[in-house]
């Protein structure tokens, strides 16, 4: 009989802790299919940031770095400058990479250092049980904005893509969802691009990935995929910000 | 050369080929004789974005199986605190460099000995220690910053050279011997390197299971009481016939072995007892003195940190006094001598 459907050598057997109609688990398996199909398992590294995913290596059968809360771009630096021969992507979250850990990320993207960052951005803090967090929506209530986040106190959400974009070392940009089927696909496309991008060591490469996390926006798990598509997808425009130059 | 350039060249020929950080005085000199020095021999040099990234770095460079070091000066260190509490606790292998200046807070330039409580006791968070090595010569600089390369590999523990802004920028002839057996030996095993097989490495220092925590702790402990037994350096100067015995280390060190030649000259008996080790301190050393010893003083760049563990040492069978210079004043010898004198006098 013929396997149409297994998983990827890149992942482990073990079950995730992830909660029910969580994105992390779709894209775990992304980044672990464009592993596989490029060829380079036995020579990636993962960086796991602080937040839900901070266990990733339990689920990735790769060579895996934990780092601390926002330093994952620093580490990854510090392991591609010892073996650029290596392929080295740093996983995290929003309020990883876009509150305690901005400068890390701005200033890997500004060296065009040769990593790839899969950014997931659920406007939320997840782990810690649903506090505020950078790209937490406009009156998106949240335990610390009960009423909403409002602007004259609690800011803006970031929007990472557009920011880093215009830094020249960032090579590849690119932000999607994987609140659909076709969006999952699009997605998979863009995790691809961006570890080619490092492969040819073209430059920086990150993928912001929209992603629910129904336990702690309070929703089924598909009323939080519509409120993706629907609330972040307006805020966050999908598509891609800055491609490398094909030659 | 500048005290700093010696422990920058020992770095190079103890075989580290990646130094991380960012710019302080009054230990610039390290980075920027580096920035030409590591691309000479195939090294990286990556001035980072700030010391909290450049920690890590190392972090990152020394799990990859590298050797890796950092400079900086006591504001920095303390925005490394995170990292080398991370780097301890994953027991990566680095040499960091601090050359103290003057604080608290942004405090000044000038030559300090503030962060001893910093350095040898924890500084981040959780039980842990640095290897903590003070030399007081540019030439000491140079060996020590060899040695605690290769401390670092044997007990996989961030080790610290401790200076201060004297120690740094000092011209001094250094002369750099070959090692006896090259650097770089220790097999890394545990090193990123990428997957092969099903052979994966973990660099982590996450454990939720209280039970797996407490284990790491007394493993950490553990090696640590090896580093306690195998590590103890002192140097003890003058000290056969002393009743009076000056305790210093680095730069006030050197100031009062001055300050001893002038008083022996006036026949007063008078050594010194000087910490090379920092953590492990050389508690035996100054225990054992204490049975002969009638008066310990204790001169630091401080408000009084080296001598809470001179009295720990002591256990009340000498008098022990206090003489200090702070906030990036330097004692001189004549003060020193000084204070010796009013203690010989019964004054103090």
């Amino acid at each position: 009989m013929e396997t149409v459907f297994g998983r990827p050598r890149t992942l482990t057997s073990a079950s995730t802790h992830y909660c029910p109609g969580c994105g992390h688990g779709i894209i775990h398996r992304l980044v672990a299919e464009v592993i596989d199909e490029l060829g380079i398992r036995e020579k990636t590294v993962a960086v796991a940031p602080v937040g839900c995913a901070v266990l990733l290596y339990n689920y990735f059968d790769l060579d895996a770095y934990e780092a601390a809360h926002g330093r994952a771009p620093a580490i990854a630096t510090g392991c591609k400058r010892v073996h650029p021969e290596l392929v080295v992507f740093t996983y995290q979250g929003d309020g990883d990479l876009a509150a305690i850990g901005t400068a890390e990320i701005v200033h890997a993207a500004a060296r065009g250092e040769r990593i790839t960052t899969i950014f997931v951005n659920n406007a939320i803090y997840g782990m810690t049980g649903g506090q505020m967090a950078p790209t937490t929506l406009i009156g998106q209530k949240t335990t610390t904005t009960t009423n909403g986040r409002m602007p004259e106190k609690a800011g803006y959400p970031i929007r990472v893509c557009e920011m880093l974009a215009t830094l020249e070392g960032a090579a590849y940009i690119s932000r999607v969802s994987v609140s659909n089927s076709k969006n999952i696909i699009q997605a998979k496309k863009a995790i691809k691009k961006a570890f080619e991008t490092q492969i040819k060591t073209l430059g920086f490469s990150l993928v912001e990935v929209l992603s629910q996390c129904p336990t702690n926006w309070h929703m089924t798990p598909v009323e939080s995929t519509k409120w993706v598509d629907e609330k972040m997808a307006a805020y966050f425009p999908l598509g891609e910000f800055k491609g490398p130059k094909e030659t | 050369m500048a005290g700093n350039e010696a422990i920058a060249e020992a770095a190079v020929q103890a075989g580290c080929r990646y130094y991380f950080g960012y710019p302080i005085t009054p230990q610039n000199e390290i980075g920027e004789y580096l920035s030409w020095r590591l691309p000479e021999v195939g090294g990286t040099y990556l001035q980072a974005e700030s010391e909290v990234a450049a920690i890590y770095m190392v972090f990152g460079a020394a799990g990859a199986g590298a050797r890796a070091m950092t400079s900086s000066s006591s504001p920095g260190i303390s925005l490394m605190q995170e990292g080398i509490s991370y780097i301890a606790a994953a027991e990566l292998p680095c040499v960091l460099v601090n050359m103290m200046r003057g604080g608290p807070g942004l405090g000044g330039i000038h030559p300090s000995q503030s962060d001893y409580f910093q350095a040898t006791k924890g500084g981040g968070h959780g039980d842990y220690h640095l290897l903590v090595l003070a030399p007081s010569t540019g030439q000491e600089a140079a060996n020590l910053t060899m040695l605690a390369f290769d401390l670092a590999d044997k007990y996989l523990n961030p080790v610290m050279i401790l200076g201060d802004g004297n120690i740094g920028q000092m011209m001094e002839p250094v002369e750099f011997r070959p090692p006896e057996k090259p650097f770089g030996g220790s097999k890394k095993d545990w090193a990123i390197t990428g997957a092969i097989g099903d052979k994966r490495k973990l660099i982590k220092t996450l454990y939720l299971d209280p039970v797996i925590l407490e284990k790491r702790n007394l493993e950490i402990g553990r090696k640590l009481r090896e580093v306690v037994k195998n590590e103890v350096r002192f140097e003890s100067y003058m000290t056969d016939d002393a009743y009076i015995v000056i305790a210093a280390y680095g730069t006030v060190a050197r100031i009062a072995k001055t300050a001893i030649k002038v008083l022996r000259g006036r026949g007063l008996k008078v050594g010194l007892l000087r910490p090379i080790s920092l953590y492990p301190f050389p508690y035996p050393a100054f225990a054992q003195m204490a049975e002969r010893v009638t008066d310990f003083l204790v001169v630091e760049m401080s408000m009084g940190q080296m001598i809470e563990d001179v009295k720990l040492s002591v256990c009340n069978k000498s008098r022990v006094h206090f003489y200090s210079r702070v906030g990036g004043m330097v004692p001189s010898y004549d003060e020193i001598i000084a204070e010796v004198e009013k203690i010989a006098k019964g004054g103090v």
